[in-house]
């Protein structure tokens, strides 16, 4: 058989061996390609619906018999074929929800009997109690009236606009005066609050620059402002200050901690039955489920670690507690245990790829053990450690179910970093992206109303451990520079 | 920093130094095992190497050379389960004494390896390093030991413009003169080549050749080298070496155009296997 085979072989044309490999090309190939679809497709999903929920939309006026004489007018969210009932149905957003029984409805598709989108529609968005269609007939500032019937929709926009940059600038007594008198679908003519308006636009005739702008500013919102009405609107900001807070004090803490746990297991351990299982315990550290980790670091940090300090130093404060709550220390702390396995690893690994020469030649020079490895082994392993901390930063922002339990909050009224001493809050809850988007996405009771922010939001989120893992990156690539061993460390 | 201020820490001169003074290294029923292998690597070795020449020891691969230069600085140490039994005396000291510092001696007794291994650094550091390793930062002083030792090991001129290029932009040759440059520089009393030029092209292997010449007259060199005609042209003295046994030591003149034993003259006249 051998002698057969070998005889075939021989025999054969030069280019029967490439032939050979083709399949395991294109299946590798075809791996590669399967992974990258979808990945684009997750980054497309998220970017889509978030663009979705900055670019303005069009504001529809529906008629249907569910909805008796009146129309309705709001922004289409979504269409559903037969999924809820069984005729096709359309969400429609119609704001106001201190006016309506929901800010959404469901209309059946086919007993809508007309449809336009009004150019004169107005789109307002509140500060409180979320958006507000209609058509603005009059205003009033400081008690005056002001007369808007003659102008066209964006005059009146302008006076709107104006009237609202005012009245922001009094103070908040005589805010109270000046409200705008807004015409919803049902007919209705409502006066609301001046002050309360974040931003208004009239959707159905915004050319593309008006439009641009209106989406460049809602992005700034969404990054530079807190939430509002229990996180559905507002910006996301305590939430991103707080993700990166957390994965810089737990890189911080992480590094250092499981460079020294490689080192003296690749550099000092004996090599025998204890180091090896040592070693596969750390590499089962990196299966255990998170949650586990959230359990031990309230067990063990919160309540143990924090609440023996409290006994001791702030026993005057107590029953209420100090650090014997979760918080951001403790977040951090649990994040370093969970990522230690990672770098751990990944720092060993570039341990031992350190080549034997140059060891050899830092000790034959009289250095000892300990200069060695300050001087020549950690430095040309650095590369390594920094794709250890890449990995566990990735880890640990997109990680929520630990911090639910030692630390975060759904909304936290101080910001974990401020300008006052010690400047890193250490003992305060935080906001998280992560824990924003599970909240947000599923514990919130209208979801239809915030899809687009989870979506912005965690969009967001993959774009921040983008950012972080860049940096990093780059970071790496100035070490391999400056321990340019090419062809011994890339 | 004079060599003495180095040196003196540890490894205390004992008062009958001169009494040999022609011998730098001297070794003495030295035997060496490996655990892993069942067989000595080194078996009864005695020899005396003389100071300020240049000792070739030849044989051929798995004889037990680069094993026994090994002794001489005991890098052996680094390789789990070798053991020495025997003396080794540097000046008089035995160096295997327990109370010695072995970083100390390392100071006394450089080495070069086979590889050209300059650290990933610059020139400049990669010189510097054993002088910082011993405490040395000022500039000034540095500077000069610096171009002391390179142009001590040839290197001066093509390297004087790049201090601060990494040192693995340089050519092998440049390298492994580095090397010699960086081992140098610590102003040890004994230099040892691990085959020094195995890896270099014939131009490079010859300016080695030219450096180990120069060299001489301050350093006690010891060179394991697989090539004999590097042997006959770069040594004073040669030890023939065989199996883990020296078969054969003494002048290299005489070693290669007279040899005592049959299995020296098999092997310098290529009949060796």
């Amino acid at each position: 058989m051998a002698s057969s085979r070998s005889a075939e072989l021989k025999t054969a044309p030069l280019l029967a061996g490439a032939r050979r490999a083709e399949p395991l090309v294109w299946a590798s190939a075809g791996a590669v390609v399967l992974a990258l679809l979808l990945l684009a497709a997750v980054l497309l999903l998220l970017a889509s619906n978030s663009f979705r929920y900055f670019w303005p939309q069009p504001l529809v006026y529906l008629e249907s018999d569910q909805l008796g004489p009146s129309g309705s007018l709001g922004i289409v969210l979504g269409r559903d074929t037969g999924r809820r009932a069984q005729n096709a149905q359309l969400l429609l957003l119609r704001g106001a929800e201190e006016f309506f029984q929901s800010p959404i409805i469901w209309l059946d598709e086919d007993r809508i009997r007309s449809r336009q989108q009004p150019k004169d529609a107005f789109a307002v968005e509140r500060a409180d109690r979320g958006m507000v269609f209609g058509f603005i007939e009059a205003l009033t500032v400081i008690g005056e009236q002001r007369v808007l019937s003659n102008g066209s929709p964006s005059q009146v926009l302008n006076a709107v606009q104006n009237a609202r940059e005012e009245v922001s600038r009094l103070s908040i007594e005589t805010r109270e005066a000046s409200f705008y008198s807004i015409r919803l679908a049902n007919g209705q003519l409502v006066d609301l609050p001046l002050a309360d308006v974040v931003s208004v636009h009239l959707p159905n005739s915004m050319n593309r620059v008006e439009k641009l702008n209106h989406f460049a500013a809602g992005v700034w919102r969404f990054l530079s402002e807190a939430p509002r009405q229990t996180n559905v609107q507002g910006g996301v900001l305590p939430a991103i200050v707080g993700t990166v807070t957390l994965v810089l004090l737990m890189a911080i803490i992480v590094a250092p901690l499981g460079v020294l746990a490689a080192v003296y297991l690749s550099e000092y351990a004996q090599s025998g039955i204890l180091t090896r299982l040592v070693r596969i315990a750390v590499n089962n550290l990196a299966g255990v489920p998170s949650i586990v980790y959230g359990v031990f670091g309230l067990g063990f940090f919160v309540y143990a670690v924090g609440g023996s300090i409290d006994s001791v130093f702030f026993a005057d404060k107590l029953p209420a507690p100090t650090l014997g709550t979760p918080g951001l220390l403790w977040a951090a702390l649990t994040m370093a245990i969970l990522t230690l396995p990672v770098v751990i690893v990944a720092t060993e690994e570039g341990l031992a790829r350190v080549p034997k020469n140059l060891r050899e030649g830092s000790l034959a020079l009289g250095a000892t053990r300990a200069e060695t490895l300050w001087r020549v082994v950690l430095p040309s392993a650095a590369p390594a450690v920094l794709t250890g901390l890449i990995l566990a930063i990735a880890r640990a922002t997109g990680e929520v179910a630990p911090l639910i339990l030692v630390g975060v909050a759904k909304y936290a009224p101080g910001l974990p970093v401020s300008g006052e001493f010690p400047f890193v809050h250490f003992d305060r809850q935080f906001m998280h992206l992560g824990f924003y988007i599970y909240d947000l996405g599923f514990q919130s009771p209208q979801i239809d109303t915030v899809e687009g922010l989870v979506y912005a939001t965690a969009l967001l989120l993959v774009g921040i451990v983008l950012l972080l893992n860049v940096a990093a990156v780059v970071l790496r690539g100035r070490l391999r520079e400056a321990f340019a061993g090419e062809e011994i460390f890339r | 920093m004079s060599r003495y201020s180095i040196n003196v820490r540890a490894l205390k001169r004992a008062p009958s130094r001169g009494r040999d003074p022609g011998v730098s290294l001297r070794v003495e029923d030295l035997n060496l095992s490996y655990t892993r292998s069942q067989s000595d690597a080194l078996h009864d070795i005695s020899l005396a190497i003389p100071s300020r020449q240049v000792t070739a020891f030849i044989g051929p691969s798995g004889c037990g050379k680069s094993s026994l230069l090994r002794c001489f600085n005991r890098m052996n140490e680094l390789i789990e389960g070798c053991t020495v039994t025997g003396r080794v005396w540097l000046d008089n000291e035995d160096i295997y004494a327990p109370q010695v510092d072995v970083a100390a001696l390392r100071r006394r007794v450089g080495m070069v390896f086979q590889n050209p291994n300059p650290f990933p650094k610059s020139v400049y550091e990669n010189v510097a390093f054993g002088l910082r390793i011993q405490g040395q930062n000022k500039k000034r002083i540095l500077d000069e030991e610096i171009e002391k030792a390179l142009r001590a090991a040839a290197l001066w001129d093509e390297v004087k413009d790049r201090m601060d290029a990494n040192a693995l932009t340089l050519s092998g040759g440049q390298q492994q003169r580095l090397v010699i440059a960086r081992a140098i520089a610590v102003q040890p009393e004994v230099l040892l080549l691990d085959e020094p030029a195995s890896a270099l092209d014939p131009i490079s292997t010859l300016r080695i050749e030219e450096l180990i010449y120069e060299l001489k007259t301050r350093y006690t060199i010891v060179i394991v080298t697989h090539n004999m005609q590097q042997a006959a042209r770069v040594s004073d003295m040669t030890a023939f070496m065989n199996l883990g046994r020296l078969v054969e030591f003494g002048e290299t003149d005489t070693l290669f155009t007279n040899p005592r034993e049959s299995q020296t003259e098999d092997y310098i006249t290529g009949r060796y296997g």
